[in-house]
């Protein structure tokens, strides 16, 4: 609280004891996957032990046999990365619409859009399943158990938050900038290639991220739209526990690695979010 | 004057291939008796009338029982999460606002649960709930003897509670930062001006802070339980395949409706109706919120 006074003692504990309890509360798998992730198989079916016995790096090395680890990551890479770059690209265009654009229906298609978030997956997940195999069938566009078909599935997930963020990154662009270059005979969409989008290139860095992290994290469609050769991490991570043995230390040791790519990702973010978060508020 | 058309086409095209047409495909199938036989040809299944939604909403037949039971136990967890996330969201926020020493660091880790991906963390607190080497039988059973023999989380009616823990254990870190932002956006002025009428830093927080949060809150809410009633990830991952009758909720009860009996037909009805349900809550919601601000 900006307050020229001290805060009193009562407040100061409750700080202290709320932020401490909800600090374990948040870190407390990370210690677990960690420190899981570093104990022999002995260790982790037999009773849960705080502080590892004996450590071991093996976990990280046996991981990538017990199941095709690497090619679901690779999958994972290049479906999430294709995602991402044409989620980016589709809704800079329709960003720079909203923006800059005076048109009928651009309320309505600001609603719509937005308003698919709502949502449940499990909606279009039936017929989208129905009308992947029919464009199989008709065209022979292998959509259904294939990566492109989670490509365009992916980039609809993240095209609404993206296109809302980078409207409003856009509009604090001052109108004069895309004018003077017009006037120097740009056409719009140079305008847009050669001002607008430098002058946002935060903006766009974040909806990319925003994007990746989201298709990365996916469950639902990836468990109905992928088969073996296309499989994706989100789904492939179960198969540790279909065998015989539960391997969780493995289960820990790979959880950690596929974490790594978002996390690494929302550090970069985390600044732009909360900007971003409250510039939305102001409006 | 084209051009704005053109610029949108492209997100419009997917947002139509991808949510709206199979939209439109859901409400046609739930009308249809499509079962397995008429998979591969779909189109040609035969008609139903509202013969899905009479199985689904007859609670005295098997189907529909187990669908309102569902029904039921989403709206209990999606209540006791999303009141918690908020709660935990909110005060954090508040409490964090002032400057002291390691705010950074704590807010940095505040936001991990949400950093990290979805099935990587719900399937570490499957391990943590784990009968015989997880953590909490650990804590609960063999450090603080508060239980008599181990329990069972994953199965039976704890499954509940360990569906609640696992969703406000991911969802309260956005509430944190919504509530943030919003904080940012309250005016130092008001602050002040309590502060010379005498209100100490509780009566601040109870007069300006928490009136100036309305909009946010009103989002928040609604975005959490949207989310929360819809969760997929969380329960799949915790339970597999096979969700045990406490931590049925309606996602994954549809899900199994649909896969394990390949019964589109039904589970198209089921969608639909969900979606009505969300609709109509959602509206009611707004409705009844906005009122409120106008007249608060």
């Amino acid at each position: 609280m900006p307050n020229p006074m001290a805060p009193p003692r009562s407040f100061i504990w409750t700080r202290r004891i709320v932020l401490t309890l909800l600090t374990i509360f948040a870190v407390l798998p990370v210690y677990v996957m960690v420190s899981s992730s570093l104990k022999p198989l002995q260790d982790v079916t037999g009773t849960f032990r705080w502080i590892p016995a004996r450590i071991t790096v093996s976990p990280y090395i046996d991981m990538w046999r017990t199941v095709p680890l690497a090619r679901y990551f690779v999958n994972s890479l290049i479906v999430c990365s294709s995602a991402a770059g044409l989620s980016v690209l589709i809704a800079t265009t329709a960003a720079y619409a909203v923006s800059r654009y005076r048109f009928r229906g651009k309320r309505e298609f600001t609603v719509v859009v937005l308003s698919t978030q709502m949502f449940p997956g499990i909606l279009f997940l039936l017929p989208l399943f129905l009308i992947f195999v029919s464009i199989g069938n008709a065209t022979g566009i292998a959509l259904y158990g294939s990566r492109a078909g989670l490509v365009i599935t992916y980039l609809t997930f993240s095209l609404p938050f993206s296109i809302w963020m980078l409207a409003g990154y856009f509009d604090s662009i001052p109108r004069g900038l895309d004018e003077a270059a017009m006037v120097d005979g740009c056409g719009p969409l140079q305008a847009l290639a050669r001002v607008v989008i430098p002058a946002s290139f935060p903006g766009i860095v974040t909806v990319a991220i925003y994007a990746f992290m989201t298709a990365w994290s996916e469950v639902l469609f990836a468990s109905v739209m992928t088969n073996d050769t296309t499989r994706t991490l989100a789904v492939g991570l179960r198969d540790y526990s279909t065998q015989n043995d539960v391997y969780w230390n493995q289960i820990m040791a790979a959880s950690l690695v596929v974490s790594v790519p978002v996390v690494a990702g929302f550090l970069l973010l985390q600044r732009f979010l909360v900007t971003g978060l409250t510039a939305g508020a102001v409006k | 004057m084209g051009l704005p058309y053109l610029l949108l086409l492209p997100a419009l095209a997917f947002e139509l291939l991808i949510h709206l047409v199979p939209m439109v495909v859901g409400v046609f199938i739930s009308f249809k008796a499509l079962t397995q036989l008429y998979l591969a040809s779909w189109q040609h299944a035969p008609w139903a009338g509202l013969g899905n939604y009479r199985v689904t909403i007859n609670v005295n037949a098997p189907i529909g029982q187990a669908l309102l039971h569902s029904f039921v136990v989403t709206c209990s967890f999606t209540v006791l999460a999303v009141g918690l996330s908020w709660l935990f969201g909110t005060a954090a926020a508040i409490l964090a606002q002032d400057r002291f020493r390691g705010r950074g660091v704590i807010r940095a880790i505040f936001l991990t649960p949400y950093a990290l991906p979805v099935y990587a963390s719900v399937i570490t607190w499957a391990f943590m709930f784990q009968y015989n080497n997880g953590l909490l039988n650990h804590v609960l059973h063999d450090q603080l003897h508060i239980t008599s023999k181990p329990t069972f989380w994953l199965l039976g009616d704890n499954s509940f509670f360990a569906l609640v823990t696992v969703s406000v254990w991911r969802n309260w870190p956005f509430a944190f930062l919504v509530v943030m932002a919003g904080l940012q956006t309250i005016p130092r002025e008001l602050y002040e001006a309590a502060a010379i009428d005498g209100a100490g830093v509780w009566q601040q927080i109870r007069g300006v802070t928490m009136p100036s949060l309305r909009a946010i809150n009103q989002v928040l809410v609604l975005v959490l339980f949207l989310w929360t009633f819809n969760d997929f990830t969380t329960p799949y991952v915790l339970f597999g395949n096979a969700a045990p009758q406490n931590a049925d909720v309606i996602s994954i009860h549809i899900y199994q409706a649909s896969f394990l009996t390949w019964n589109f037909g039904e589970g198209s009805a089921m969608s639909v109706l969900l979606l009505l349900f969300l609709l109509l809550v959602t509206g009611v919601y707004l409705v009844i919120t906005s009122h409120r601000r106008q007249h608060a």
